[in-house]
Parts: structure tokens; C-alpha cells; sequence
């Protein structure tokens, strides 16, 4: 198969951005928008041709699906270490790019009429494009180190898109907030990635990756506390992937990033970058599936249920529309990640990857159509919070229906997408852990009430009455919320694991019919519980709050977190470590050097008299030592 | 050859000269009484060459003639430093040492 | 008899030198040097270089003492009386002089010369035909360099004396050298150019 054409997928929104970027002020708004859409159309194009190219016209090879790579060395270090460029072309490459374009093009096409009028409206495509480059380059990356490269990047635009609007104080903090949690985690991923540049001699994932390789094969050469060092590694390089992906304790940072514009919140947010941490786990699935028997795995599954829980608990309690998809979108991720800490490696036994990566991409259909439905919602009302929404259904017609799609996908209602992912990973769970099974049936419960305590919130309820009456969205918005309805119904259907599989051989999944039944009944629960709650106006939902009480108020503060980490930076660090190291660095170390300094300059300032200026002083100063220079040469070096 | 007057005595006749010269460059306030201090000391180290000359390799010409060119550079050195001098006076109708600092720091 | 008029001759011109840089009176101090200089005229001719003492008369005392003659006419009255330094810094100028001079004395004192005794009388024609010998020991390369030094003094002098109006015209615009109060404002104008 012929792969040099993919280049050109990241290279195009590089080039749009370059344009976009460098000619900010000369381009009209109008075309501007175009050109970024049409830039994501010929990548998207692309994306699918190189799809469809991959699976179906050059197909499998003895059964399984091949690795292909293009590449050019950057840096050399040793003869196997090295730092490539290129591209690496594998089932779950090839599904990113089908998720990133697709998001990314229904998002830049619905930005158009989001936002119209605004004054930064060519700045905003630029950073788009410059976001779906670095994706790119991210899904594509051949070794750790182009991945880590891409990684920054993509957290930079997602940096710079949160800050869209600077002149808002919160937008700013949120902007630093994101990327300082996220630069944090980033620090375990790049010592990770040392690491494994030291311990195995390599970065590519082709070699990382294979089960014979050196790398999986000689993991308990060296150890380190107990564990294997690659143990180690892989340890840290989830960490990374927790802070991209929000993972509990790293997940402070998502919902302050709400404050970005709504299309940045759904494809940055929902879809694409925050699942790079789970992308990533399963760039590396092999070694953490070999690597001490899966170790990592064991605490990735962990992680990723208990934010599921965490972040589903909160979401419950919250009242920004935004920030209740927010916490939505962490709980799926943990829900990615535990079916990908849960998943075995051959076969059948692979199904929790399979199905870790089928619920991310049809998560990024419904979660994106969501957020673009809250966008809508937000366009037309202008307020983020429920209590400003209510009856809109007769407003926004469209918007309602496509919400309502999604809603039933993220709740497991067959025959929508989200049914058939999150049947998968309970059954990958099941299969694994009864515990983890319990938290995943109970997060799918709690996941239906909330998303629809959120759709019966904005489009029933109680009739507001609004300043000025909201009308349905332009067309230039509904349209990608048609065709992302239209996914999040059949993408379902897709017959996933006999194409992206851990040993990339594919199976035949069968549904499990009694497990899809509990999650299926616990979803209707859920969203019977809501119907109740919210669908006319009443005070059940404040009398439950009450009983609840002291969990309620720790919910809806997000249990504290922001509160405990700003204790730990603020009055621990801050205080006890770094203001008596900058003490000491600004009193010694500087003061050392000022001191040299400010001395100099008082001894120049004294001595500058003798530079009187007058002819007479200098010949004075020459008599005088010339009168010197003899008494010493005649007298003393001459006996 | 002076009789009588060894080539010593000339010569602490002309440091001494020359010392005076020194000490009024040094301590006069005025631009042309910097000049006439210039003149003595550049006049006793003529007599030095000439006394040199005369005492120790009479038989040759070097410092009379080196007298002559000291003398035509000296004067040639009076008639521009006047010149400056008086130039000087236009400008800043000053000709004190004390006007004329701007090189100092 | 030579003896005494050498002494003579050292007496008047250390006294003549010492007055010349102590006098307060510019004029009383360029007739002092006057009388220095002829003593020196009178060394040369007790050394029996007639020509050289003839020299000295001319160009010093009838050129040069004229030059500042003129030039301190022209920029002092006549009975200004001068600044004198501070009086620190003339102790500490005559207490340097004394020690270099010290250094000098010692110096020439310790020092073995083997004075000749031959007497040779070096005429006009002697320091003319070495002048313009171009033989080895001949001093035809220097002398030529002398007269083009003097021709460049003398072009420079005239250039420097002309002052600006040779040189280049101030432009007109400037405030500075509006011609209203021409000493004050090119006090200025040099001030302004030697900062710049």
C-alpha cells in the first residue's frame, strides 16, 4: 500500500493554519471560514480514501491487518536510537483520522455560524487548523518521542483555544490551569520516555510493540523498587496520558476549560484530545499487556473506573450545561481506559481494547454532537446554566431532536452507537472483575440519569419566559448536528473487533444478550429517574438533594478538589518550599551577583574622578609614572 | 666644547629646565602658558642633543642636525596650537583649561 | 673665563624658567621665556654652533615669542592677571618634578662619559652639505619630510585659524546658530558637537 499520499493529511491544516495565521489581518472573515473548511474537506477525503484503501483494498496479510510506515530520521543518537518523522498506518491510526477529521470538519463547518461576528473569527480557524495538525501528527506519530512532540502541540493550541477569550479573566486562568495540570503530567510521560529511550535502546513502536521483540522480552532485565524500570516507565507515561485525558487526581483542568468557545469544548475536548491519553495506552498496548503481566494495566483500569464513578457523581450536581458534559466526557474516558486496563491481548481475550477503542469513536460522535448541541442551546439563550433553560423544544426543533440522539447513545439505549461500545466494555469487564463490572454498570446508570436530567432541563421543564424569544440555530450549525445525529445512530454497526483488535487478527463479537439487558435496564432506570425529576416542573429533585445533604454540596463542589489542590500548591508549596528557595536564590545567588555588580559600579563612580577631562591630570599622571617606571628600572632591577 | 664645563654640568642644567617646564605645563591654568612651558621643555632637550653631540662624537652631525628639525617642528607646533588657541578663544572666548573638559568621563 | 659665563647663562635661564611659569602676568611670562631661550642661543654659540645659535634667535626669538605675543594680545587685555593653581596640587607637581629631577641628576652623575677632547668647529657648509646628502649619514629624506610637514601646518593653520567658514556651513535652519549673540551660541554649537 501506497502511503506517501497521507502527508498531505496533516500537512494541508498546516498549511491552512500558516495561511490563516500569517495573514490574519488581510483576510475577510468570510473567506477565511472557507478556507478552513475547505482544507479539513481534502483531509477528510483523505482520511476516509486512506480507510478504505486500508481495510478493504489491501486487507489483511496472513490474517491480520499490516503495520505500514514512512518515515525520515530527524536526530540521530545511537544506531537504534533515533528520533523519525513520518507517518504509521494501523487500524487504530486509521480510525483517529476517520474520528479527528470527521469531528474536526463538522466542527469547523458548525464554528462557521457559531461564530459569526466575532472579532477574532480568522484567528480562531488558524488555531483550529492548528489543532487538527498536531492531532494528526499525534494519531500518526511513529515513535514516542514524534508522539511526545505532538503531544505539546496539540496542548498548546488546546492552550490557546481555552484562552480564545482572553480579555475574560476566568478564560485566562482556565488556559493556564489546563496546561500547567497538563504540562505536569507531561513530565511523567517525557522521563517515561527517557527511560525507555535508556533501558531499551529504541522509540518506535514497531519495535517497542513487537510481542518477540527485545524490549517485551527482556522487561525484567533491570528493576527498580520492586518493579521492572519499563514498569516504571509505563507508569509514568500513563501519567501523561491521564493529564491529556483527565484522569483522577489529574482532572481538574477539564471543566475550567469549558470556558473555550463551545466547538473548541467538542472537538478538543470531548472528542479528540482527551482521548489521547487512552489512544495512547493503546499505541503501547502490547508492552503494557507484557510488560510485568500487565502491572499497569491493573492500576489503568483502576484509574479509569474510579474517575468514571468520580467524575459521574459530579456530574450529577452540576448546573453549567457545559461542565455536566464535561464531567460526562471524563466518566466515558475512564470507561475507555478501564476497558483498555481490563482487555487481554489474543483473540476474544482482546475485547476490552476492541471495545476501549469502538466507544471512543463513537463517543467522539455523540460527545461531540452533544457539546455542538449545547452550543446551540447556548448560541440561542445565552447563559450556560440550566436555570436560564427550559421548554425549548418548541424553539429549537432540530437542536432537540439531534440532543435527544445523542443522550439515548451516551445512555446505552440500543440500537444507538453508544449500546453497542459500552456493551462491549461490560462484557470485557465482567469477564475480568466482578467489581469493576459493578462500577461500570452503575456509571451507565448514573450516566442515562444525568444526561437526561440535562436534556429534560434544557428542553422541558419549566416554561421559561426569555428576554428575546430563541430561534433554532442557522443552518450552517444544524447541519453538522444532522449528520453527527446520523453517525451516533449507525456507527453502531459497524462491525468493530474484525477490524481494530490488540493482535490486529479481528474476531466476531457476540452480543451478550443478559449483560446488554442489566446495562439496558439500568440505562432506563436512569432515565426514568430523570423523567420523574425534571420532566415537568416539580421539587423532587430539591427534596433528594436535601436528604442527601453533605454529599450533595461535596458533589456539586466537585468533592473539593480545586479547593485541596490549591491548598497543596498554594500554602505547601508556595510557601514552605518555593518562597525560601526564592529567598535564597534572590538574597545570595542574585545577591552574590549584584553585589559584584552595584560594587563595581560605586568603585567606577569613585574612581571616575581621575577621567577629569583636563590635559593636565593625565600629564601629570604620566610624569608621575614615568618617574616611577625609572626608579625602578634604574634602581631596582639594575644592581 | 665649552672649557671649563664638563658635559655634566650641562645636563643638570637642562634637566633642571626641563623640570620647570614640566612643573609649569602641569600647574598653569592658561592654554598659552602651557604653550610657553611646551616651548622650555622641548628647548632643553635641543641643548641636550646638541651638547651631546658636541661632547662625546664631535666628528659627527646627527644631533645639530636634529637641533634644526626640532626647531622647525617646535615652531611648526607653536604656529598651529596658536591657531587652535585662538580658534578656541571664537568659540568659547575662553582659553582656560578649565573650559575646555568636555573629554572628561 | 667661559666658566663664568655659563654660570651666568644657567643662572639667568633657571631664573628666567622659574619666573616664566610662576608669573601671573601672561605677557611678563612670554618675555621671560624670551630671555630663556636666548641663553640658549648663548650655550650654542659658547659650543661653537654659530649657525644653530643664529637659528635659535630667529626662529624662537624673533618668530615663535612673536606668535604668542600676538596670540596672547589677542585673547588676554593686557593686565589680566592670571588663575593660579591650587595650592596642593603645585606642591605635589614641584615635589614629582623634585623627584624625577632627583631620578635625572643621579642618573647623569652616575653615569661614566668619555668626553673627547678634540675640538672640531662644524660650519654652515658642513650642516648644509649633510642636509642634503644622499649618501649614507646624508639627511636628505628627513629634511624633505620636514618641508612637507611644514607646507601641511601651514595649510592647517590657515584651515584652523578661518575656523568654520572654511569648512563647511552650519545649516541655517538650527536655532543654534542663529547670529544674534554669535559667541554664546557657538559655545553651544561646540559643546553639542563634541557630546555628540
Amino acid at each position: 500500500m501506497n502511503i506517501s499520499y497521507l502527508f498531505l493529511i496533516p500537512l494541508i491544516p498546516l498549511a491552512v493554519f500558516l495561511l490563516l495565521g500569517i495573514f490574519n489581518k488581510k483576510i475577510k472573515p468570510a473567506v477565511s471560514g472557507w478556507i478552513g473548511v475547505a482544507g479539513l474537506v481534502a483531509s477528510t477525503l483523505l482520511s476516509f480514501y486512506a480507510a478504505f484503501q486500508y481495510f478493504f483494498v489491501t486487507g489483511k496479510l496472513d490474517g491480520a491487518y499490516q503495520t505500514f510506515t514512512a518515515r525520515t530520521v530527524w536526530l540521530n543518537f545511537t544506531d537504534t536510537l533515533h528520533i523519525d518523522l513520518g507517518i504509521l498506518i494501523d487500524p487504530i491510526s486509521i480510525m483517529m483520522l476517520i474520528v479527528v477529521s470527521t469531528i474536526s470538519l463538522m466542527v469547523h463547518i458548525y464554528s462557521r455560524g457559531y461564530m459569526k461576528g466575532d472579532p477574532g473569527y480568522t484567528k480562531f480557524f488558524a488555531f483550529l487548523s492548528l489543532f487538527t495538525f498536531s492531532m494528526y501528527g499525534l494519531v500518526l506519530a511513529t515513535n514516542l518521542f514524534q508522539i511526545y512532540i505532538f503531544w505539546e502541540l496539540v496542548g498548546v493550541s488546546s492552550f490557546l483555544l481555552i484562552g480564545y477569550y482572553y480579555t475574560k479573566n476566568s478564560a485566562v486562568a482556565a488556559a493556564k490551569k489546563a496546561f500547567i495540570v497538563t504540562r505536569f503530567a507531561d513530565f511523567g510521560f517525557l522521563i517515561g520516555i527517557l527511560i525507555i529511550g535508556f533501558y531499551t535502546g529504541t522509540w518506535d513502536f514497531e519495535t517497542l510493540n513487537n510481542p518477540e521483540g527485545a524490549a517485551i522480552a527482556n522487561w525484567a532485565s533491570t528493576s527498580f523498587m520492586g518493579l521492572s524500570v519499563l514498569t516504571w516507565a509505563l507508569i509514568l507515561i500513563f501519567m501523561g496520558g491521564a493529564g491529556k485525558s483527565a484522569m483522577f487526581p489529574l482532572h481538574i483542568w477539564l471543566p475550567d476549560a469549558m470556558e473555550g468557545p463551545t466547538p473548541v469544548s467538542a472537538l478538543i475536548h470531548a472528542a479528540t484530545m482527551v482521548v489521547a491519553g487512552v489512544y495512547l495506552v493503546a499505541r503501547l498496548f502490547p508492552m503494557y499487556y507484557f510488560v510485568e503481566e500487565g502491572y499497569v494495566l491493573n492500576i489503568v483500569a483502576y484509574v479509569g473506573a474510579f474517575s468514571s464513578l468520580f467524575a459521574a457523581i459530579i456530574a450529577i450536581t452540576q448546573t453549567d450545561i457545559k461542565r455536566v458534559l464535561a464531567f460526562s466526557t471524563m466518566s466515558q474516558i475512564g470507561y475507555m481506559m478501564m476497558a483498555l486496563g481490563v482487555s487481554g491481548f489474543d483473540g476474544h481475550e482482546g475485547v476490552g481494547y476492541m471495545a476501549s477503542m469502538f466507544h471512543l469513536f463513537t463517543h467522539a460522535m455523540f460527545k461531540a454532537l452533544l457539546f455542538l448541541g449545547a452550543g446551540s442551546v447556548i448560541h440561542a439563550v445565552h447563559s450556560n446554566y440550566l436555570k436560564d433553560m427550559g421548554g425549548l423544544r418548541k424553539h429549537m426543533p432540530i437542536t432537540n431532536i439531534t440532543f435527544l440522539i445523542a443522550a439515548l447513545a451516551i445512555a446505552g439505549v440500543p440500537p444507538l452507537a453508544g449500546f453497542w461500545s459500552k456493551d462491549e466494555i461490560l462484557v470485557a469487564a465482567f469477564e475480568n472483575s466482578q467489581f469493576l463490572y459493578s462500577i461500570g454498570v452503575l456509571v451507565a446508570g448514573l450516566t442515562a440519569f444525568y444526561m437526561f436530567r440535562l436534556y429534560f432541563g434544557i428542553f422541558w421543564g419549566k416554561e421559561t419566559t426569555y428576554a428575546h424569544k430563541p430561534k433554532e440555530s442557522p443552518r450552517s450549525m444544524t447541519i453538522p448536528l444532522i449528520i453527527l445525529a446520523i453517525f451516533s445512530v449507525v456507527v453502531g454497526f459497524i462491525p468493530f473487533s474484525e477490524y481494530v483488535t490488540a493482535d490486529k487478527l479481528g474476531f466476531v463479537a457476540h452480543l451478550n444478550y443478559p449483560l446488554a439487558a442489566i446495562a439496558v435496564f439500568i440505562g432506563l432506570i436512569g432515565i426514568i429517574f430523570a423523567w420523574i425529576f425534571y420532566k415537568k416542573e416539580n421539587d423532587l429533585a430539591e427534596r433528594f438533594a436535601n436528604a442527601f445533604g453533605v454529599f450533595y454540596r461535596w458533589s456539586s463542589n466537585k468533592f473539593y478538589f480545586d479547593e485541596l489542590y490549591l491548598f497543596i500548591t498554594r500554602k505547601l508549596i508556595f510557601k514552605r518550599i518555593s518562597a525560601p528557595i526564592a529567598y535564597f536564590d534572590k538574597k545570595f545567588v542574585d545577591g552574590t551577583m549584584e553585589g559584584i555588580g552595584n560594587k563595581t559600579l560605586v568603585v567606577a563612580n569613585k574612581i571616575k574622578g581621575i577621567q577629569s577631562g583636563k590635559v593636565q591630570d593625565y600629564a601629570f599622571g604620566f610624569i608621575s609614572g614615568v618617574v616611577v617606571l625609572a626608579i625602578v628600572f634604574i634602581y631596582l632591577w639594575t644592581n | 666644547m665649552i672649557p671649563g664645563i664638563s658635559i655634566t654640568e650641562i645636563l643638570s642644567l637642562t634637566s633642571i629646565l626641563f623640570f620647570i617646564g614640566v612643573y609649569g605645563f602641569i600647574t598653569r591654568t592658561n592654554l598659552i602658558s602651557m604653550l610657553v612651558s611646551v616651548e622650555i621643555i622641548l628647548n632643553s632637550t635641543v641643548i641636550n642633543f646638541v651638547v651631546i653631540n658636541k661632547y662625546l662624537y664631535p666628528e659627527l652631525l646627527q644631533g645639530v642636525v636634529y637641533s634644526i628639525f626640532i626647531i622647525a617642528v617646535a615652531a611648526a607646533e607653536t604656529a598651529l596650537a596658536v591657531a587652535i588657541i585662538i580658534n578656541l578663544y571664537k568659540q568659547i572666548s575662553s582659553v582656560d583649561v578649565k573650559e575646555t573638559e568636555t573629554l572628561k568621563y | 673665563m667661559e666658566k663664568y659665563i655659563f654660570y651666568v647663562l644657567a643662572l639667568i635661564m633657571i631664573v628666567s624658567a622659574i619666573a616664566s611659569v610662576s608669573s601671573r602676568r601672561m605677557l611678563r611670562s612670554v618675555v621671560y621665556l624670551l630671555f630663556v631661550l636666548i641663553g640658549i642661543a648663548g650655550i650654542y654659540f659658547m659650543a661653537d654652533y654659530n649657525f644653530l645659535a643664529a637659528i635659535q634667535l630667529t626662529v624662537y626669538a624673533g618668530g615663535i615669542i612673536v606668535l604668542i605675543i600676538f596670540s596672547v594680545l589677542l585673547v588676554h587685555h593686557i593686565d589680566m592677571e592670571l588663575e593660579v593653581a591650587k595650592k596642593s596640587k603645585r606642591i605635589i607637581t614641584a615635589l614629582a618634578c623634585l623627584i624625577g629631577l632627583g631620578v635625572f641628576m643621579t642618573t647623569i652623575y652616575s653615569h661614566p662619559f668619555i668626553e673627547t677632547t678634540t675640538a672640531v668647529t662644524t660650519t654652515t657648509a658642513d650642516i648644509g652639505f649633510a642636509l642634503l646628502s644622499t649618501e649614507a649619514g646624508g639627511f636628505i629624506l628627513p629634511f624633505e619630510v620636514i618641508s612637507i610637514l611644514l607646507l601641511a601646518v601651514m595649510i592647517g593653520a590657515i584651515i584652523i585659524a578661518k575656523g568654520e567658514d572654511v569648512t563647511e556651513e552650519p545649516p541655517k535652519e538650527t536655532p543654534l546658530v542663529k547670529q544674534e549673540k554669535p559667541v554664546e551660541k557657538k559655545k553651544e554649537l561646540l559643546e553639542t558637537e563634541v557630546t555628540v
